[in-house]
């Protein structure tokens, strides 16, 4: 506990228990009592849950390049939706012969584009291990190169903002076109199974929902540990004053570039884990939109705590989940609203404000 | 006898007067330690430097006066690779070319600078600060696993110590005074073992006590490393300096003991006639 300073934290604490208690006590309760129990919780529940966790890892994820290191990524979710489909590739070819057209090799959306043979960047991902190992490895690639090319030509702020942005919107435009062979409009779907279970059945959702949680509460603890390393305060450092970081010997470019990269791959293992339990991945995953929803929740959270990111993310999709029940029309407008309010009254987030009761109920 | 052994197993025999010139490893043996010919900046039109030449000597301690505007932070800015001259040679002893190299190459080379507007990072602790500053491998992954060992904590210690900031260790930068921050950065310049020490106008915001401390301090480092410092204020510059460089208008007015500059008719006009 020491080690990652959570004892003294009581916010981080509380979340962490929080998370624990979902991503365990709800599969539990699913698994020991009967379907009509008051314990039993549906499986929309459940999988609304997971869907949430892995939001709330997609929000830790921008807010250790943004939080920590000041730099305003507007293209995370380009990183979900390509760990994403990694994941749904992987499920695509898991569904062999009980396809539609019953290929046993290609997937049906190629059958029907008349595709005789698979495209070579479709081998290897009946293997499941193989598809993980491409859920973080296309996303740090894609990461390494961009930010290569970006952080050492010294492109920051606004500017960079706007290239994460035309990086996202040319990755949906791209999965957008049929020929790419990733599904096109309707991107990848109709998933069978996962791991040999029914991918529809309440024992794998429970399943992913503790796998959500579980991943989740790693990688907090992980990047807890992470911002108390030197290499974290040289990244803080790097917020605060960029070019003072050089004079002091330190090649800043590789600092971003590791962060960035580093967090492209959470961002990619969050997409991973989302795409099961919604059953889809799409291109409107890369839509520049939802980049900028990630920013909202960590804002709203409380950026540069790595806990503010998971209630921000958390708190805005409950809060869309109902609202969009409610009167869909109006989410976009309460989203920008609340967002504009919290920066200006709250510019420490939720979690800030949380921070600021606890001191005054001290003292 | 070591010399013979390390050639029976075929190395490189390692004299300590060392007579092997290395590509992009310091050589002060002949000459200055830093060497600045012919160096112009401008800034649109504006020039901010013009054919300034500049030698400083291994431990020498330097300071340079002359009026706002002459080019002293832009020397600082040129020297440490902030800012990349028109035309001109940057050299860091014999070997070491300062232009071809970028800012993290130049402070690892051992050229370290505080700047004029004090910039400690706010958001770390004192100690912190220091630890950044630490001479040590700054790579990624070096930096990642990187743990202070229990000399390098007494070192930090001791420069906390030194500029009178141990009631403050753990306490964020940002909320230290505007003299405190002078001093942490000057403790930040200590941590990393420079050969060079560029020190812009350090005893802004000090008291007066604080200033005489700096002098002394200043004054006890001078031999061990060259320091190049910055300041207007003239009674400071009296108490520590041998040699004073005059800059009017980008370039060398006069250089000289403080006595002789003060007394030169062209660095009176200077800063009486504007
Ligand atoms: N980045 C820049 N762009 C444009 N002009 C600049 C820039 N940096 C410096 N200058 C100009 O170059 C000239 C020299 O500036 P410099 O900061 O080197 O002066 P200085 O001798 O340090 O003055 P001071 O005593 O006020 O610190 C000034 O006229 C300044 O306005
Ligand atoms: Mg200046």
């Amino acid at each position: 506990m020491k080690l990652i300073g959570l004892g003294t934290d009581k916010i981080g604490t509380t979340v962490l228990i929080l998370l624990a208690s979902v991503s365990f006590i709800i599969p539990l309760c699913n698994l020991v009592s009967p379907a009509d129990s008051p314990l039993h919780f549906s499986a929309y529940t459940v999988s609304v849950l997971g869907k949430y966790l892995t939001f709330a890892l997609l929000g830790l994820s921008l807010d250790l390049v943004w939080g920590y290191c000041g730099i305003l990524a507007l293209g995370q979710g380009a990183f979900f939706a390509l760990g994403g489909y990694a994941m749904g590739m992987y499920l695509m070819r898991q569904i062999g012969t009980r396809g539609v057209y019953g290929d046993p090799l290609l997937p049906d959306f190629m059958v029907f584009l008349n595709w005789k043979e698979l495209p070579w960047y479709w081998l290897g991902f009946d293997n499941f291990w193989f598809a993980l190992l491409m859920v973080v490895l296309v996303p740090g690639v894609l990461a390494f190169v961009f930010g290569w090319l970006a952080f050492r030509s010294r492109v920051t702020g606004v500017y960079l903002s706007i290239i994460t942005q035309a990086l996202t919107y040319a990755l949906l435009l791209a999965f957008f076109r049929n020929e790419m062979g990733f599904g096109g409009n309707n991107g990848l779907t109709d998933f069978k199974e996962l791991l040999g279970f029914n991918i529809q059945s309440e024992a794998l959702r429970a399943l992913l929902l503790m796998i959500s949680g579980v991943t989740l509460i790693a990688v907090f603890i992980l990047c807890r540990w992470l911002v108390n390393t030197k290499l974290g305060r040289v990244v803080t450092a790097i917020r605060d004053q960029e070019s003072r970081v050089r004079f002091l010997g330190y090649r800043v470019e590789m600092f971003k570039l590791w962060i960035f990269v580093f967090s492209a791959m959470i961002a990619g293992i969050a997409g991973a884990l989302y795409v099961p339990q919604v059953g889809i991945i799409n291109p409107s995953e890369f839509s520049p939109l939802n980049s900028l929803e990630i920013v909202i929740w960590v804002a709203i959270g409380g950026r540069g705590t790595l806990y503010g990111a998971i209630i921000g993310a958390v708190l805005v999709n409950y809060s869309k989940t109902v609202l969009t029940g409610l009167m869909p029309e109006i989410w976009l407008f309460t989203l920008g609203a609340v967002f504009v309010l919290v920066t200006v009254f709250l510019p420490d987030g939720l979690v800030g404000l949380m921070r600021r009761r606890l001191q005054e109920s001290h003292s | 006898m070591n010399i013979f052994a390390e050639n029976l197993f075929g190395e490189v025999p390692k004299v300590s007067s060392g007579n092997l010139v290395v590509e992009g490893e310091l050589d002060t043996r002949h000459g200055p330690i830093l060497y600045l010919e012919d160096v112009s900046v401008s800034f649109d039109g504006f020039k901010a430097l013009n054919h300034m030449s500049l030698y400083i000597d291994a431990g020498e301690l330097r300071c340079m006066i002359g009026p706002n505007g002459a080019g002293k932070t832009t020397l600082m800015d040129v020297i440490t690779g902030k800012t990349r001259p028109d035309t001109g040679t940057v050299f860091f002893g014999q070997t070491i070319d300062l232009l071809q190299i970028d800012e993290p190459a130049i402070a690892q080379a051992g050229i370290c600078r505080k700047f004029q507007k004090p910039s400690v990072f706010d958001a770390l602790t004192v100690f912190e600060n220091l630890e950044l500053a630490l001479k040590a491998d700054k790579r990624t992954w070096q930096t990642l696993f990187y743990r202070l060992n229990g000399e390098q904590r007494d070192r930090i210690d001791q420069i906390i110590e030194t500029i009178g900031l141990t009631a403050c260790n753990h306490q964020r930068a940002g909320i230290l005074s505007h003299g405190q921050k002078q001093w942490l950065e000057i403790g930040m310049l200590l941590m990393q073992e420079p050969k060079v020490m560029l020190v812009d106008e350090p005893i802004a915001g000090m008291t007066h006590q604080e200033i005489e401390r700096t002098a002394e301090l200043l004054l006890s480092l001078q031999g061990q490393r060259s320091i190049v410092v910055v300041e207007h204020d003239m009674e400071f510059v009296r108490s520590i300096a041998s040699k004073v460089t005059v800059l009017h208008e980008g370039s060398v007015l006069t250089e000289g003991t403080m006595d002789e500059v003060q007394n030169d008719p062209r660095v009176i006009q200077v800063y009486l006639g504007g």
